[in-house]
């Protein structure tokens, strides 16, 4: 039981961790050029067509944080975008901020907030 | 009880939607036949006025947390208005196709 707790805390600390380093993050199944999942794939695609720089992490190649990223969320399932330390949303969400033309503001305006030295 | 009439059921007590559609798309999928998989929602309700998207997903997550965790793998959600809807002509946009999930990595 102990060692459970441990690796729980050290999964939640990574997550933790990864959001608060990334700025534009998307947790997905596969990679950007090689999705393994069709709602990962469309995800990805329309947050590389915002033209910025963005990091990824892909929840088959990492288990634990597959397991215990949705409760953290609050968010059942993948892809999940976070932007700025907050969860925007999963695919069906990041499509229609696209189409309605919100999610490119989003993206361009968090790239260049973190651009700027302090 | 079968999946489907389930998440219809929670739906409609807990939004009285204007609209709903529950389309099983486990077929489209890496699983095997009949299987009640992946599915997908599209919720039209006054109780979603001046609700941001995201509010709007965690709260038909929430109503379908038991499904969520333990019977359904992939839920596509489109979620309405009344009058966002009447302006949405085409219907709610389809799923992506399935891209092995994953299964590709074992072959």
């Amino acid at each position: 039981m102990y060692s459970k707790v441990l690796y729980t805390m050290d999964t939640l600390e990574k997550i933790k961790q990864q959001i608060a380093e990334n700025p534009i993050l998307i947790y997905m199944k596969g990679s950007p050029k090689l999705p393994s999942c069709g709602f990962s794939a469309q995800a990805v695609q329309a947050l590389m067509a915002c033209g910025e720089q963005f990091a990824y992490v892909d929840i088959l190649q990492n288990p634990d944080i597959r397991a215990e990223l949705p409760a953290y969320a609050q968010w059942p399932t993948f892809p999940q975008l976070w932007v700025d330390g907050e969860l925007v949303g999963g695919c069906d969400i990041m499509l229609e901020m696209f189409q309605q033309g919100e999610l490119q503001p989003l993206i361009k305006e968090t790239a260049a907030k973190y651009k700027q030295p302090e | 009880m079968n999946i489907q009439i389930e998440i219809e059921k929670k739906l409609t007590e807990h939004f009285q939607p204007a609209h709903l559609e529950v389309i099983n798309e486990s077929h489209q999928h890496n699983v095997a036949p009949g299987s009640e998989t992946h599915f997908k929602v599209v919720l039209v309700t006054p109780k979603f006025s001046g609700e941001r998207l995201i509010n709007r997903h965690r709260a038909v997550n929430a109503v379908l947390k038991e499904e969520l965790a333990n019977k359904i793998h992939a839920l596509a959600l489109h979620t309405y208005t009344d009058s966002e809807w009447q302006g949405l002509y085409g219907g709610a946009p389809d799923s992506p196709a399935c891209l092995g999930g994953m299964k590709r990595r074992v072959s």
